[in-house]
């Protein structure tokens, strides 16, 4: 006999949040193949006309950059956080990971806003940067670092940086360091013994971390509108921009699904791609 | 591993690495404390007289009380509530078979993945479709599914923990579903509980993307209010603000650590 005691109490209020957010999923859908009429929030008929206007130029554009943006963040933030998620698991001083834990993981919980204000002060033309390069004299003027895509990416990497040291420590704190022991004991040397164990077996970690970095990175919105600032264009800050300030909220909808599709994609062929080398690490 | 001087060298630079590393994650937060001490209304580097006006401003400046009261009972009310349905529906997902589970825990854990902003404008045109004002109940329901992947995620690293023999014994001895829940399951569950409380209400407070599309002027939280507060000022109130933040999430999460063990809830000690 099998016994389930609660099962109803403790599924139907999980059921209820699940039907609002498919709910909620499926407004968005369905906007994004209404009519929109201009000056109101009222939507008209059917219509595959916002799904269309996507293939000009402006809009086509917008995407790619954003891909691009997703994918040189989460590449920069993979190369930074390896080294801090490395010693974070490694290290013998409980002081050092502590120390390494708390910093790397209280910009998570800072939220995009405090963040991307505090790069707003460390890129501005007075900013600390440009003072700090000014004053080594190693450039005359301040160089223009605000409302760029490379400000923009230094300031996402910031933000994807947590995530991405939590994930790859989670895998590498997985991997049994008997396997690095064996290659040792043969005689290869720690580069060696990290190019071929650590380094393949933390793969899944990897690609944990690249993905989710890249999903972080496509739904950041206030990086990209602050400093940024309208000159750099995401998918997000064309959304925000149809939706509040010409209301056109049938064009931001289907942006938004189209968004969606193009990230899960991305986030499926990573998947795809690296399946050998994660294969090769749960085979171990 | 030998101490042969390659691999001292090697030892070094790692660690030189490191610390270079640590130095771009702490950077902005060392500029913007002592940006905040600048006595100039502009944003300049470094500040040339120092003063505390910036603080008073944040403290006074109604819109910022106004937003953190907002964001309190929103995230009160949003973390419990996510804390009670994904807690139920992670001890049934680890326990039980049923129809649509995977279904069900696919769509939960979805809004990792899902952009906020699309969170965001779904649930606003579902309101506006269902004729249901930009109120209170909009912004905490949008919390809710944000923040129960958190929540899910933390109870089943518990479950995973809690030895299933303690709940035999006392069903051997007679005692029954409800008082087995109340008596064992939950008291054993609660440090993962609590942390995963925790996690749901600190990223609740901070969320600021889907916040922005459903809330008004009444119900804006504080993130909100600081957004807007940088696209009209651009003085060191904020700086001072985001001292404050910065302080009270280190010393929470240093509390977490002491307690609960930060390492245990995200997963990351070594095994």
């Amino acid at each position: 006999m099998i016994k389930r005691p609660f099962l109803g109490w403790f599924v139907s209020p999980a059921g209820l949040v699940a039907l609002g957010l498919t709910a909620a999923m499926a407004a968005v859908f369905q906007f994004s193949l209404r009519v929109y009429i201009p000056g109101s929030l009222d939507v008209g008929g059917f219509t595959l006309q916002n799904f269309a206007a996507m293939l000009r130029p402006l809009y086509a554009l917008a995407f790619w950059n954003t891909i691009l943006l997703c994918f040189e963040t989460a590449a920069s933030t993979l190369i930074l956080a390896y080294p801090l998620a490395y010693a974070l698991v490694r290290t013998r001083s409980s002081a050092v990971r502590s120390f390494i834990l708390i910093a790397a993981v209280t910009p998570l919980f800072l939220g995009e806003v405090v963040r991307t204000y505090s790069w707003m002060i460390v890129l501005g033309n007075n900013g600390f940067l440009n003072t700090l390069l000014v004053k080594l004299g190693f450039v005359e003027r301040p160089v223009q670092m605000m409302f760029t895509a490379g400000g923009v990416i230094a300031a996402l990497v910031h933000v994807t940086m947590p995530i991405m040291v939590i994930m790859l420590a989670a895998g590498l704190s997985h991997i049994d360091r008997n396997c690095e022991k064996a290659a040792e004991s043969l005689g290869a040397g720690p580069i060696r013994v990290f190019l071929t164990i650590t380094l393949p077996l933390s793969m899944p970690g990897i690609v944990a971390g690249f993905s989710t970095a890249f999903a972080w990175t496509f739904s950041a919105f206030a990086t990209p509108q602050l400093i940024g600032g309208g000159r750099v264009s995401t998918v997000s800050t064309l959304i925000y921009q149809l939706g509040f300030s010409s209301f056109n909220f049938p064009f931001a909808a289907s942006l938004s699904i189209i968004g969606l599709a193009l990230s899960l994609a991305v986030i499926a062929l990573l998947k795809q791609a690296t399946r050998p080398l994660e294969r090769l690490a749960s085979a171990t | 591993m030998k101490r042969s001087p390659a691999n001292m060298a090697l030892r070094w630079s790692g660690r030189i690495l490191v610390a270079a590393i640590l130095l771009f994650v702490l950077l902005p937060g060392i500029v913007v404390a002592i940006t905040a001490f600048n006595d100039r209304a502009i944003l300049a580097f470094p500040p040339q007289a120092w003063s505390l006006r910036w603080f008073w401003r944040a403290f006074s400046y109604s819109d910022f009380g106004r937003g953190f009261w907002n964001g309190l009972t929103v995230t009160l009310w949003a973390s419990s509530i996510a804390l009670v349905v994904g807690a139920a529906f992670a001890i049934a997902i680890h326990r039980y078979n049923f129809v649509l589970k995977s279904l069900l825990e696919g769509i939960l854990l979805s809004p990792l993945i899902i952009p906020h902003y699309t969170i965001g404008l779904g649930v606003l045109i579902l309101a506006s479709q269902a004729g249901a004002g930009r109120g209170f109940p909009l912004v905490i329901l949008t919390h809710v599914l944000l923040v129960l992947p958190f929540v899910m995620r933390s109870t089943f690293i518990s479950l995973e923990n809690l030895d299933g023999r303690l709940e035999l014994a006392a069903s051997s001895l007679g005692a029954r579903p409800g008082r087995i829940l109340l008596t064992v399951t939950i008291p054993l569950l609660l440090p993962g509980l609590l942390s995963g409380w925790l996690f749901a209400a600190i990223l609740s407070f901070n969320e600021f993307t889907a916040t922005l599309f459903v809330s008004s002027q009444a119900t804006q939280t504080l993130p909100v209010a600081m957004y807007n507060y940088v696209r009209e000022f651009a003085d060191p109130t904020l700086a001072a603000l985001s001292v404050i933040y910065i302080a009270v999430t280190a010393l929470l999460l240093s509390l977490a650590n002491a307690f609960l063990g930060l390492g245990k809830i995200l997963n990351v000690d070594a095994h």
